[in-house]
């Protein structure tokens, strides 16, 4: 499924991203499942609160970690996490 | 408690809560066990709160409340309310019955996170009939509010002979219903489903059909609702991962207490299985000796001990090893490896000739307390 640029994206209100203290690791919790997150995964999840696009998710990102060219890895980790049903564009 | 160590013990990931053993529905596929009546009491509100809290410090995320019935439990509430501060994800798994728009609304304040709902059929009749209680337009109004309060809703309907020619339907009811997940459960024969087994299980033709039309509709539903089908292992050639292994995931305590490496493993002997009156989460987890028995493979017999694949399914569920061949250290037969495989065999043609009997030849014994105390009469 393709991002739309011009849409702020969200995350799903049918899951919950929250830190988990004894893993040290986020996880996204849904209906009887969960799934563990790395922590490039959950950086760009925390973002997605229907206040960026997903270019400004990708400049917000390289700013925090300063560096460029993330805008590949980004686009394609949001596209498998809309097929998922973690984040919406509404 | 014996001082069991074990440096790979995993921690639990999953706390089942069975609330109570107390159901106003008697589906004769039931997994409570054959002789549920004989265990009435139940856990104290408090006793519940420090198992909520024991698990969730040793890193239990997910929490299904369940039973019985758990909605004939008053504390309800306020053990999601102690869940949610916790940060357990809950799972409210329910019939429907006694459910209504204010108590939908309490428990989403409270902090529950889900509800699954289950179905017996597409039909009111059927629905009906299979549950032993008229409970079939009321789960639709049930299945309706869960949806307009916010929830994420997971229909449930176990498969079996009775039903399993209405997959088109039961898919369309989900769609209609607005179901986001739906949960198609091939029997598992244990507790009451094994009693009826008879009378439950399909034909392989009736099994590879229900299959098609299922894997069908997931592609068309999907990105709209997703589809869990748990395969029924009867047909199958190797057995399931039972518990994703014992004593790595799940902790199930039963509505007395009684802690759980899985919801049937109270049928199993000399398993001494722990209480949580009398000892910790952690404890229990640990050390005690129903926890470690199966842990890891150092228990197997032969062909598993020398298999290439015991990784793979840690020679499969220890339950119907046991109720299969008498003996729970017993590779699963539903491996065709398992020198006992012909048992599965015969379990299938026994069905398919009791399908030739008339419903009052061989009758569906529903889960309910009067069979369970005849059930334990005939011990
Ligand atoms: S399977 Fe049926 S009888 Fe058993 S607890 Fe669930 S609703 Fe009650
Ligand atoms: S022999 Fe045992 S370990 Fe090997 S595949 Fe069969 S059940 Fe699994």
């Amino acid at each position: 499924m393709a991002i739309n640029p011009t849409q702020p994206i969200y995350f799903s209100t049918q899951h919950r991203l929250q830190w988990e203290e004894a893993q040290q690791k986020h996880v996204i919790l849904y209906p009887e499942g969960m799934v563990e997150l790395n922590q490039s995964s959950a950086e760009i999840l925390k973002l997605c609160d229907g206040s960026r696009t997903l270019a400004q998710i990708v400049s917000d990102l390289e700013e925090k970690f300063a560096t460029t060219g993330l805008t590949n890895d980004i686009t394609a980790f949001l596209e498998a996490a809309l097929s998922n049903g973690w984040i919406n564009q509404h | 408690m014996a001082g069991l160590t074990n440096t790979n013990i995993t921690p639990p990931r999953w706390l089942t809560a069975e609330l109570t053993y107390a159901c106003p529905l008697q589906c004769p596929y039931c997994s409570n066990p054959l002789d549920y009546a004989k265990y009435p009491t139940e856990l104290s509100t408090e006793d519940w709160m420090r198992v909520l809290t024991e698990a969730r410090k040793m890193g239990a995320l997910q929490l299904g409340f369940t039973g019985g019935e758990p909605l004939t439990r008053q504390d309800l509430p306020e053990l999601v309310k102690h869940a949610r501060e916790l940060g357990y994800y809950s799972n409210l798994i329910t019939s429907g019955y006694g459910m209504t728009e204010e108590k939908i609304v309490q428990l989403k304040e409270a902090g529950l996170d889900h509800i699954q709902v289950s179905i017996q059929a597409s039909t009111q009749e059927l629905n009906d009939h299979i549950a032993g209680t008229t409970s079939f337009e009321h789960k639709k109004t049930v299945a309706h509010l869960v949806k307009k309060h916010g929830y994420p809703m997971v229909l449930c309907v176990v498969i079996h002979r009775e039903n399993i020619h209405q997959m088109p339907e039961i898919l369309a009811m989900a769609e209609e219903l607005g179901a986001d997940y739906v949960e198609l459960a091939n029997t598992q024969y244990y507790g009451w489903a094994h009693a009826n087994r008879n009378l439950l299980l399909p034909t392989k033709e009736q099994f590879v059909k229900a299959e098609q039309i299922a894997q069908a509709f997931k592609e068309k539903a999907a990105g709209k609702m997703k589809i869990y089908y748990v395969v029924p292992d009867f047909y199958e050639d190797r057995p399931k991962k039972c518990m994703n292994g014992w004593g790595t995931t799940n902790l199930t305590i039963a509505p007395d207490g009684v802690a759980l490496p899985c919801h049937s493993a109270r049928e199993l002997p000399g398993l001494d299985c722990p209480n949580v009156k009398d000892y910790s989460i952690s404890e229990i987890w640990n050390e005690s000796k129903a926890f470690n028995f199966f842990r890891g493979d150092d228990w197997m017999q032969e062909p598993c001990r020398s298999c290439d694949e015991k990784e793979k399914d840690l020679g499969g569920c220890r339950c119907q090893a046991y109720l299969l061949t008498g003996d729970m250290y017993k590779t699963d037969p539903v491996c065709s490896k398992s020198p006992e495989h012909g048992v599965v065999q015969e379990a299938i043609d026994a069905a398919a000739k009791a399908s030739q009997l008339a419903a009052n030849e061989q009758p569906l014994v529903f889960r309910n307390s009067k069979n369970s105390r005849n059930f334990l009469k005939t011990l």
